[in-house]
């Protein structure tokens, strides 16, 4: 019940995708999330799926886990589609009770849709294809340049990393917390709010004593390996470009190339 | 007839590129008031496979049965089961939470819909049971000793008066005198309630003293089925998987080799010492 969290949980199996540069896979997002906003008729979204269901081929997870990620933004993909179903001004189509329907609406709405979903199985290809750590490793050298203006990238990549890597911990430490209560005759699912928010007490304590406990443990254990921030620090395996990576991002150029055209011709 | 487990399969994260086959066709049956122990290497299944008898995990495929009735089948109430099949964690982190050590006691069999007074009753008699003494009962459970977490983790169990209690690794981490307090203790409630007992141990020598019946792990599958002196007859096939019999066991064996007439079945130091001195005043060589 708690594994549907997909943020953060690589899939380890070998790709092309998993191979690459964790660099240019985060520019890749970039370049798809941006095309995604510069979309403004069917045959840009046409060629947005089309690139994401060969990246998704190409990556070698299974789709189940690529959707599973729709799970959690159902809310606010509901919210956000009625919004713009309900209240866009235009042509009215039909009408039930007070709300209006227009042909604006409709057109918004499901644009608004397939954007919000390729936006977050987009994102899920990179984490699915990418380790936390080489992720923030990406990140960190991306955003290199802003150290010279004081930002401590770093420091921020660490932190960032470190939590990602604590998340499936703490997944599976919270699943391991409420069996325990279970066997206790805990009962997680019945009841009202206020019933529900109490029997959480029973696991929230025991989770949150561990999370600090091994908070402390990792910053014993950094200490104690002489960690002090990244002034001077080397990397075991450094960041290097391969040939599928310039493949990469000219395949970037095509597409944006293409995004561009579409957008222009109709 | 108490617990019955048929060819019981289980796969964690089926159909994904994690899957793993933690458990594969386990069969075995588990009368009343027996203590047994339960040995594997690690990752060979035995938390799952325990997990399955108080249905907190869902087989994958098999059944298990307790009492004659399918824990999984329609309509039976697991709650009722979990109260009747007690089952102790690993880690006693996992579950204490309240601010003292006896409000944490109660919290299992409140959970049974008690009243106040049975409740508190109940939670002071497993304190007892386990060798809480009252000074520490208004205690912060967290401000514990690792051994006396591990009592008051069994304690919240016992609380609901199981007819079944079920330990994981409830030794690890101990100190010696912890180790044979607490399983002491276990076999005292074997004794005295005819409790049945599960406890799953990496100490061949606590096994060997404790367990009356052993089932042995190996890869998700039951490797051997049997008392302690007939498990540990298969010493080496036991060491092929990782495990081994207890230290005093190949004593024996070396001095058998050497012509000391002894019976193969010593698994236990006293054992061993009384045959030992046995062999000594009749003066065989
Ligand atoms: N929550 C889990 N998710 C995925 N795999 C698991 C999980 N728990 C255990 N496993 C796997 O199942 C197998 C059996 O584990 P377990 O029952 O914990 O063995 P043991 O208690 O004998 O050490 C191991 O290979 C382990 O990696
Ligand atoms: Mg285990």
């Amino acid at each position: 019940m708690l594994r549907e969290i997909t943020i953060g949980q690589y899939y380890p199996v070998d790709s092309v995708l998993h191979r690459m540069d964790p660099r240019t896979k985060l520019f890749g997002t970039m370049v798809y999330i941006v095309s995604l906003f510069l979309a403004d008729n069917v045959w840009c979204y046409l060629a947005a799926a089309v690139f994401l269901a060969a990246v998704i081929r190409l990556s070698h997870v299974p789709l189940s886990f690529m959707v599973r990620g729709l799970k959690a933004i159902l809310f606010l993909l509901l919210i956000s589609v009625s919004f713009n179903l309900f209240l866009t001004e235009g042509e009215e189509l039909f009408r039930i009770w007070f709300l209006r329907v227009t042909r604006e609406g409709v057109r918004m709405a499901g644009f608004m849709a397939v954007r919000l979903i390729f936006l977050v199985v987009g994102s899920s290809v990179m984490t699915l294809t990418t380790t936390p750590n080489q992720l923030t490793d990406g990140l960190e050298k991306s955003l290199g340049f802003l150290k010279k203006v004081r930002v401590p990238v770093h420091e921020m990549a660490m932190i960032m990393s470190i939590a990602l890597r604590f998340i499936p911990i703490l997944v599976e430490e919270t699943d391991k917390i409420m069996k325990a209560q279970m066997a206790r005759g805990a009962d997680f699912e019945s009841g009202g709010l206020v019933q529900k928010a109490k029997s959480m007490v029973p696991l929230l304590v025991p989770l949150f004593i561990s999370a600090f406990r091994r908070a402390t443990d990792l910053a014993m254990a950094m200490e104690a390996r002489c960690y002090h921030g990244g002034e001077g620090r080397t990397r075991m395996k450094p960041l290097r470009y391969a040939g599928r990576d310039y493949a990469a991002y000219l395949t970037y150029a095509a597409y944006m190339g293409v995004m561009l055209a579409l957008r222009t011709v109709f | 007839m108490a617990i019955k487990v048929e060819d019981l399969t289980y796969v964690y994260n089926a159909g994904t590129a994690l899957e793993q086959k933690a458990l594969d066709g386990v069969s075995f049956e588990i009368p009343d008031g027996q203590f047994v122990g339960l040995i594997g290497h690690t990752g060979s299944g035995k938390s799952t496979l325990i997990q399955h008898l108080n249905g907190l995990v869902k087989p994958t495929g098999g059944k298990i049965y307790y009492n004659g009735e399918d824990i999984n089948g329609e309509g039976y109430s697991l709650r009722q089961l979990r109260s009747k099949v007690g089952l102790v964690f690993q880690y006693p982190e996992h579950q204490l939470f309240e601010v003292d050590v006896i409000s944490d006691v109660c919290y299992g069999p409140r959970n049974l819909g008690l009243s106040e007074d049975e409740v508190r009753e109940r939670a002071q008699a497993a304190l007892r049971l386990v060798g809480m003494k009252e000074k520490y009962w208004d205690q912060s459970p967290f401000e514990l000793s690792g051994g006396q977490k591990r009592r008051v983790a069994i304690a919240g169990v016992l609380a609901m008066n199981p007819e079944v209690l079920i330990l994981d690794e409830p030794t690890a981490g101990l100190d010696p005198r912890g180790r044979d307090e607490i399983l002491d203790q276990v076999r005292a409630l074997h004794d005295a309630r005819g409790m049945t007992i599960i406890l799953v141990s990496h100490s061949m020598e606590d096994m060997a003293r404790y367990a009356e019946r052993l089932l042995v792990m190996n890869h998700g599958r039951k490797a051997f089925d049997g008392t302690p002196k007939e498990i540990f007859r298969h010493y080496r096939e036991l060491e092929q998987m990782g495990l081994a019999a207890p230290q005093v066991t190949y004593v024996i064996h070396a001095l058998r080799e050497r012509g000391v007439e002894l019976d193969e079945d010593i698994t236990t130091v006293e054992e061993a010492r009384d045959a030992l001195l046995e062999a000594l005043r009749t003066g065989r060589r």
